[in-house]
């Protein structure tokens, strides 16, 4: 399996802060891989590295073929990064919101429609505009437009947080459907029960490096344990 | 590009069509500072009507702050700027698009502020041709460096208060031209109106190349 992300002694700085202080990392493509760690570990860091956002201070990292420290746009289009932040505009309603994720991302727009029902957002919900959703249903609509536009390599800071069980569910069907068609996917979470059913394997972050990682077999039986894990 | 300018625009227009602020917020703002300029010289109707070229462009210019910051605060909520960089879109797409939404909300503000002059200054707008072409050019210009200096000041926590002082005096050269334009077609001047609309053509040209140009780095660095 050809490496979705490989990172070696990457450093990334916020401001003069190194978050990541030189991490060494490889994920196949298809894997499902959890990331844990206490708060300020470098796990939002790691996830918008390599979503192209922030840039390579030193090292080697490359995200889906493509070289980071020399193009961070190139990748952009081809991951899904979940956030914290939801990006979406207030006075937009869901569709709107999801159709501009969709179109800018020069995904089929038929789409749009199948990743709002997913998500339960059709009805009423879909006219809605964004600065009148729970946070729970922005999340929703979040997940709709990383739904629609299906990229290669799904990266998410605690998918769960903010979620009915329900949408908890459908969130654990999403990651193991992309996975088995291929996608790679990069999770971050604090639920490392519900996490780590999903991921073939978890990486430990501390202090902005990788600390340690479980050898061996899958630690759940989720859609990324069909992957041997390749330990850096 | 210019697919992605489309996106761009069409999304941010959909959002003015939605939340209103152009028409509930801008464009009374706008015909307020008429108001305000008219009771202020209200006693002498010949220094107002003499004046209405030059009140005209500066209410256009505080309307298009205020339409430019709006741009930009579209973008700053709820990590909307991470997701526009994250599309994929191309920056000068996104430049475009967003240069396309302000001047197409500065246009409309203007066919308003044009008919408040009318009223209240007295002012008979001849010379159609002159006027629509130097708010044509006059808007191209503006939007472009006010996209550029949006970009630019939107990062920081003081945008706000920045953004007119960036601005204002890159943009001092449209107020001189538009405002001369405008006083050659309402004859209240003795220059070559379109002399003055070919300054401002050089100034559109110049701040949408280097737009088209320099978005990118603006966007990942400001």
């Amino acid at each position: 399996m050809p490496a979705a992300i490989r990172l070696r002694s990457a450093v990334a700085l916020l401001g003069r802060f190194p978050a990541l202080a030189g991490v060494d990392l490889d994920v196949a493509a298809g894997e499902v891989v959890l990331l844990e760690g206490p708060n300020g570990a470098g796990k939002t860091t790691l996830l918008r590295t390599c979503a192209g956002l922030l840039p390579i201070a030193s090292g080697i990292a490359e995200v889906l073929g493509n070289d980071l420290s020399r193009d961070r746009r190139g990748v952009r289009r081809r991951v899904g990064l979940l956030g914290h932040a939801g990006f979406l505009y207030d006075d937009l309603t869901v569709e709107d919101n999801v159709r501009f994720a969709v179109r800018a991302a020069g995904a089929p727009r038929d789409r749009i429609g199948p990743a709002i029902e997913r998500l339960g957002l059709d009805g009423r919900l879909r006219g809605v505009t964004a600065s009148r959703l729970s946070a729970g249903q922005r999340r929703r609509t979040a997940l709709a437009a990383l739904v629609g536009r299906w990229p290669e390599l799904w990266l998410l800071d605690e998918p769960h947080a903010g979620l009915d069980a329900a949408a908890r569910d459908i969130v654990d069907g999403l990651v193991a459907e992309a996975s088995t068609g291929g996608v790679t996917v990069l999770l971050a979470s604090h639920e490392v029960d519900r996490a780590a059913a999903l991921a073939g394997r978890a990486v430990h972050l501390a202090g902005g490096h990788v600390v340690a990682e479980p050898a061996g077999p899958s630690r759940g039986d989720g859609a990324g344990s069909r992957e041997p894990a390749h330990v850096a | 590009m210019w697919r992605d300018a489309a996106l761009v625009a069409g999304k941010d227009l959909r959002i003015e069509a939605r939340s209103r602020v152009a028409t509930n917020q801008v464009a009374p703002f706008a015909l307020m500072v008429l108001v305000l300029f008219a009771f202020a010289l209200d006693p002498d109707r010949g220094v107002l009507r003499r004046a209405a070229p030059g009140l005209f462009w500066v209410a256009v210019l505080f309307s298009a702050l205020l339409a430019i910051q709006r741009s930009f605060a579209l973008e700053s909520a709820d990590g909307a700027r991470d997701g526009l960089r994250l599309s994929g879109l191309d920056p000068a797409g996104i430049f475009l698009g967003k240069l396309g939404a302000v001047a197409a909300e500065v246009l409309a503000l203007q066919v308003v502020l044009a008919a408040g002059v009318a009223v209240m200054f007295e002012a008979r707008l001849h010379g159609i041709v002159l006027l629509a072409t130097t708010c044509l050019v006059a808007t191209a210009g503006l939007a472009a460096a006010g996209t550029i200096y949006g970009a630019l000041a939107a990062g920081l926590r003081v945008r706000e208060t920045l953004l007119p002082l960036l601005l204002l005096p890159v943009v001092a050269p449209v107020l001189l031209g538009a405002t001369r334009a405008w006083e050659a077609a309402l004859g209240l001047g003795i220059d070559d109106g379109w002399r003055w609309v070919q300054l401002l053509a050089v100034f559109a040209v110049l701040y949408l190349t280097f737009g088209v140009l320099a978005f990118g780095p603006l966007l990942e660095e400001s």
